[in-house]
């Protein structure tokens, strides 16, 4: 369902991203690991659609469509949801009012009807639910005086209304405690299914003890430099990133 | 900025204003110029009493002593006042009787305007009072509002029919001496609205004035004066557009609201005059002295003021807080861009013990444009206990707009409680990027974001007009990013 062909890109002329290479099929989780300064958040970003980025190779195929052909809006709409790494706050607008705002503007690209509002909010209940969400969440304004815990559940519980079929986890395990990061991993074990990719990234090993994927991957200066199963971020919680960067080193000299 | 976000700006500003249209119809307009002759042409077009041509040419001739004040943070060529028409009315017949009678053309226009004077087709619980240049074309409902003793009619049959009340209170809150703006509208005030509620009575319906400047090279000079007797309530609202035209022209309109004891004005406008093309061309100068005086004992006057149009706006609708325990309160949204400008806010004179004012204003600036807060908070020495809160918020859309906020505090008398807040923000390009990968498009995310920042004031307006003035804040900035 998604193709990443030798993409590389970068950034006010600094080269970020090397030529990576990645196929992730339906249902599969993908752990994406790397130290600082490797690309994870910049992969992502390239992804959604930012477009501070300069795509200066490569193509990303998205369930046979070209990707970075496509709006951000659009990508989203398709079905990529992209769970922030600092979610932003949006003042006066209420997460349930965001969230039909999106669920619409998604059935009107898919030539639907807007939801009716009774059924949005049947809709929304159901999620709450299943999410474990505290009600009053949806009411106030979108991030706004959300806690660090509170905006990543909240990421998640977006993430549940919008159905996505890839969606990618910018280090959503940052600056979380042991609780918060427990119950955000809940909610997205919640929504793995036979359909749904998942391209999870982030600098820790722990979220992947919650999170377990499928596939690990090292990004290492802007390249894939190993891959593995879920044992390989094992080995990289014990040894830390440097053995693999002095292979890395060994391998081009 | 990234160059495609400039693109951005650049192709949403381009939106069209859709009120741009004229009416041809055959109207009677006085010479250009102004003169004594011409004050007296206007009140004998008006058929007006010998005491109300005195109040006007008094105000003229004090007009005369008066320069155009400087102290406004923005900058206009000098207006030719010799060059303005100050009378244009459409041309009638003969004295009408019903609506049927109204011109076919007028009632058209004002159906394009989404303005029906058909009582059939009316906007339900809505009467209105519709204003074409100079004069008042019809009033709806009048006889329904009649019944309970509430008068809604124009300014210039106020003044046949109830000469009364208008010598009380005309001028008594907004004097002809007030600043140059008032005395020239004193002068040559065309047309405007009048309302009258009596005591104890709570008006059953939203009173709305709908003003339509459409013919070339005049000014509009309204006037409106509204009167809420002991106990009494009412909602009212104006909105107003204007032709796109090239040549900037004049709205100096005063508007008087006066609250007797237990009464409640609350008074919105919805403000979209033509506001110029892109490069600032055109547009209306809307010079607008607005204020109101709770007169009684917990009389309460309540502005709400979208404001979209214009080329520049300059107002600071005003509450003078005489009664014991009154509150007076302004919501404002200021929206500019382009080359539009607007220096407004609000004034909250406290005199009465225990009066309260609050003050909430949203401006946002977008284009080239540049937004100005201007509001005095004053409290004299007997008003023990005097509550003010003020909230002021300026958002920037774009890196080449301004924002400015000059907050005036004066206060003599130890008890008062006076406090203020400000922010500034910018829509960011996170914030954009954070509703596109959601699926929002950009120029739905900036109204989504613009609309939440502006949630406060907009919740003030009458239902009817929420959602419209939720629409004319999108179309006034879609699309741009900062």
């Amino acid at each position: 369902m998604l193709e990443i062909k030798n993409l590389k890109a970068e950034i006010e002329g600094k080269k970020i991203l090397n030529g990576i290479n990645l196929v992730v099929k339906p249902g599969e989780v993908h752990a994406i690991m790397g130290p600082n300064g490797a690309g994870k958040s910049t992969l992502s970003a390239v992804l959604a659609g930012r477009d501070s980025y300069e795509i200066t190779a490569g193509e990303v195929s998205f369930n046979g469509k070209d990707l970075l052909e496509m709006a951000p809006e659009d990508r989203a709409r398709e079905g990529v949801f992209l769970a922030f790494q600092y979610p932003v706050e949006i003042p006066g607008v209420s997460t349930t009012n965001f969230l039909k705002t999106a669920i619409n503007e998604k059935r009107k690209y898919q030539g639907l009807e807007p939801m009716e509002a009774t059924d949005f909010l049947k809709f929304m209940r159901e999620k709450i639910e299943l999410m474990e969400m505290d009600k009053s969440l949806t009411s106030r304004s979108l991030n706004e005086g959300f806690s660090g815990g509170e905006k990543k559940r909240n990421e998640v519980f977006q993430m549940a209304m919008l159905e996505p079929t890839l969606a990618i986890m910018d280090e959503t395990d940052s600056g979380l405690d042991i609780d918060a990061l427990r119950l955000v991993s809940q909610g997205v074990n919640k929504l793995r299914n036979a359909e749904r990719s998942f391209v999870v990234i982030t600098h820790y090993q722990r979220l992947l003890d919650y999170i377990v994927p499928d596939f690990v991957h090292v990004l290492y200066k802007g390249r894939i430099v190993k891959s593995g199963d879920a044992s390989l971020a094992k080995e990289l919680e014990e040894k830390g990133y440097d053995w693999i960067k002095a292979e890395v080193e060994a391998a081009t000299v | 900025m990234m160059k495609e976000e400039t693109d951005i700006i650049d192709q949403v500003v381009s939106q069209e204003y859709k009120y741009g249209f004229t009416t041809d119809i055959e109207m009677e307009t006085a010479p250009k110029g102004l003169n004594e002759d011409i004050v007296r042409f206007i009140s004998a077009k008006k058929n007006e009493p010998e005491w109300m041509l005195e109040y006007r040419l008094k105000a003229y001739k004090y007009w005369l002593t008066l320069e155009s004040p400087k102290w406004q943070n923005f900058d206009y060529p000098p207006v030719n006042y010799q060059d303005i028409i100050y009378y244009a009315a459409p041309k009638e017949k003969k004295k009408l009787s019903s609506l049927d009678e109204v011109d076919p053309e007028l009632l058209k226009t004002f159906e394009k305007l989404g303005i029906s004077l058909d009582e059939q087709k009316r906007l339900t619980g809505v009467a209105v009072d519709a204003v074409f240049d100079s004069v008042s074309i019809a009033t709806t409902f009048k006889e329904q509002l009649k019944e309970k003793g509430i008068i809604f009619c124009a300014m210039s049959e106020a003044v046949q029919e109830h000469p009364e009340l208008v010598k009380k209170y005309l001028g008594s809150v907004v004097p002809h001496t007030d600043n140059y703006f008032a005395a020239l509208n004193a002068a040559v005030f065309s047309d405007g609205s009048f309302v009258y509620i009596p005591k104890g009575v709570r008006c059953p319906m939203e009173l709305s004035t709908y003003f339509r400047i459409n013919a070339e090279n005049t000014g509009q000079f309204e006037r409106t004066l509204i009167v809420a007797d002991e106990g009494s309530y009412v909602s009212y609202l104006e909105g107003c557009t204007a032709p796109m035209r090239d040549e900037n022209q004049l709205h100096a309109a005063v508007v008087e609201l006066v609250a007797l004891d237990r009464a409640e004005i609350k008074y919105s406008t919805v403000q979209n005059w033509y506001p110029g093309d892109k490069e600032g061309k055109g547009g209306i100068y809307n010079f607008v002295t607005k204020r109101g005086i709770c007169l009684g004992d917990y009389s309460k006057i309540s502005w709400t003021q979208v404001e979209t149009g214009s080329a520049i706006t300059w107002k600071y609708p005003s509450c003078i807080l005489k009664g014991d325990y009154s509150v007076g309160e302004f919501f404002s949204v200021a929206v500019t861009n382009n080359k539009q400008q607007a220096d407004t806010g609000t004034k909250m004179i406290h005199i009465g013990k225990h009066s309260k004012s609050r003050i909430v204003s949203k401006g946002i600036s977008a284009g080239k444009s540049h937004n100005t807060y201007r509001g005095l908070v004053k409290v004299n020495k007997k008003a023990d206990s005097a509550r003010n809160y003020t909230q002021c918020d300026s958002m920037l859309i774009g890196d080449r707009c301004g924002a400015h906020t000059f907050p005036y505090i004066e206060i003599n008398n130890k008890s008062a409680m006076v406090e203020h807040e400000a922010s500034t923000s910018k829509i960011g390009e996170d914030q954009i990027f954070y509703c596109n990968q959601r699926g929002i498009g950009t120029e739905e995310a900036i109204s989504l974001i613009v609309n939440g920042f502006c949630r406060e004031v907009l919740n003030q307006l009458p239902m009817e007009f929420a959602v419209e003035a939720q629409k004319l804040l999108a179309v006034s900035l879609e699309g741009s990013v900062g």
